[in-house]
């Protein structure tokens, strides 16, 4: 009963993609060497210890930040808008209104306003944020506003969404609502995504591979497939036996990982 | 919150309004009372009545209303003209490092001269005129505007900035609806300072270089011995002080209405 979207998000090549921060002590290799093939219209994972330079990774295919080398090729043809992001804190402007800042993608790229107040519509909509649309974000809960972030995202059409732990700040059942929404969002509109997290459930909840991340500098170390169909109901995947052994599996290959991490960060 | 929940909270806040005239009141009666039982020379310190016979006389014959426009059109005229541009090149040092780097040692120089210091000088450029009091006032207002205009937007959550570059912000774009908006409540708070030094260098400037204003009549007050006019001054300064700051409040309150209560 999956219905296919009629079209694909883009696919996203890496190549050698390394970073190197430049600091009062020193240079820090944040990631290394990194090669990722990300097909078009596919939910990719990234689980990794924390300073393991995930999130840089992600801000770098966000054009937020410029890689020290390698090339990021991101084929987009066909979409309005390359891509989009969603931080872990909303970061929706506290001076404009729901409306406003869901249409803020739309504004900056000049689409004119009646358009734009359809396209807004249907996006808050989307998320059930239509009865708050005059609000201001300090007048919404930590869920409403990262359904607001998530509409600002898929209002402006863009072929690759980049989340970065967008649920990690809400509580339990927020957060199993959202993925829901969110999986349910990204089957019926086919963009790619690229979504870091730090839980592993999560990661299977959602994506179709997951990549697990070294600390320090950050590489991929294994990219796991996760087999579940599509439409996930998340809650009845969760007490599977296959869930529960990838579950162990991801975190055996992450384990070494968070240990490395806090052995070095003790030593630091 | 709800509708009944609002309306306690009003009701509070009416309360709370109506106990902050509580202390000066207090302090008005025991000023009365200690005059009255004699204690200091009433010719030096006129009684409380004394300064309100004389606040009556001086606006039935017109002189107090006159001096009040004529200072508050200097105070506001050197407010206004002093803001704005603080305002405008704050946002230009947080966007342009070019900017910041010429302008930053000028504010650490001329920032701590006292500005009623230059008022002789002002005065040999501007001569004895309107604009010579507006000026100082405007210079003094400047200051406190600028420092925390570029506070405001250079100190702007990074997060709103990413957010900007990442939906394809233009730079007019990221000045006019994120680094000017983000800056906003520093800006205000930058404002209120200024209004109220404002009041001081403008006050003060008509002590030395004025014949018309409250200042003015003050200093005059004070050179004739008229203790009781020279309090009428002093009175109406502050009350003029009081009614801006509430009326800057209730525009701050229009202007940011997203700032948290």
């Amino acid at each position: 009963m999956t219905t296919e979207p009629a079209r694909k998000g883009a696919k996203i090549e890496i190549a050698g993609l390394r970073k190197i921060f430049e600091t009062p002590r020193g240079t820090v290799e944040a990631i290394a060497d990194i090669d990722l093939h990300i097909a078009a219209g596919e939910f990719f994972c990234i689980v990794g210890p924390s300073g393991c330079g995930k999130s840089t990774l992600l801000r770098i295919l966000a054009g937020l930040e410029r890689q020290s080398a390698g090339t990021i090729a991101v084929d987009s043809a066909g979409w309005a808008v390359e891509n989009a992001m969603v931080f872990q804190d909303s970061g929706l402007f506290p001076w404009m209104s729901v409306e406003e800042n869901v249409g803020f993608g739309l504004m900056t790229r000049g689409v004119p306003a009646a358009e734009r107040a359809v396209r807004v519509e249907a996006a808050m909509r989307l998320v059930g944020l239509t009865q708050f649309r005059r609000h201001f974000p300090h007048q919404l809960s930590g869920g409403m506003r990262q359904r607001g972030a998530i509409a600002r995202a898929f209002v402006t059409d863009p072929a690759v969404l980049y989340m970065d732990e967008p649920f990690a700040a809400l509580d339990a059942q927020n957060r199993t609502i959202l993925q829901e929404e969110l999986v349910r969002l990204w089957e019926t509109t086919g963009k790619t995504v690229v979504y870091i997290t730090h839980s592993i459930d999560e990661a299977l909840f959602l994506g179709d591979r997951t990549a697990v991340m070294t600390a320090h500098p950050g590489r991929i170390k294994e990219i796991i497939d996760v087999p579940f169909p599509h439409p996930r109901n998340l809650m009845e995947l969760s007490v599977t036996p296959v869930f529960g052994e990838l579950k162990l599996k991801i975190w055996r290959v992450l384990e070494d990982e968070v240990n490395r991490a806090r052995a070095s960060e003790d030593g630091a | 919150m709800s509708m009944s929940g609002r309306g306690e909270a009003a009701r509070h806040l009416r309360q709370e309004r109506l106990l902050y005239l509580l202390s000066p009141i207090a302090l008005l009666i025991l000023w009365q009372l200690a005059i009255m039982a004699g204690l200091g020379d009433r010719r030096f310190v006129p009684a409380p009545t004394d300064i309100a016979e004389r606040f009556w006389l001086l606006c039935i014959s017109g002189e107090l209303p006159w001096d009040t426009v004529v200072t508050l059109w200097r105070i506001l005229a050197g407010f206004l003209i002093g803001a704005i541009p603080g305002i405008a090149l704050g946002l230009a040092m947080a966007m342009w490092r070019g900017v910041r780097i010429v302008v930053d040692p000028l504010i650490a120089a001329l920032f701590p001269i006292p500005k009623l210091a230059l008022m002789p000088l002002i005065l040999l450029a501007f001569g004895f005129g309107e604009t010579s009091k507006i000026v100082v006032v405007a210079i003094g207002a400047f200051f406190p505007v600028i420092v925390n205009t570029y506070a405001g937007a250079a100190n702007i959550d990074k997060i709103y900035i990413d957010v900007a570059r990442n939906y394809g912000a233009s730079p007019r774009v990221m000045f006019t609806r994120v680094v000017f908006y983000g800056a906003l409540p520093l800006i205000f708070a930058g404002l209120r300072v200024a209004l109220a030094i404002s009041f001081i260098i403008g006050t003060a400037a008509e002590f030395i270089a004025a014949k018309s204003g409250i200042g003015y009549l003050i200093w005059s007050s004070w050179e004739l011995l008229q203790v009781d006019a020279m309090f009428v001054g002093i009175v109406t300064i502050g009350l003029l002080g009081v009614i801006t700051s509430t009326l800057f409040i209730e525009v701050e309150r229009k202007v940011i209405p997203w700032k948290a209560p």
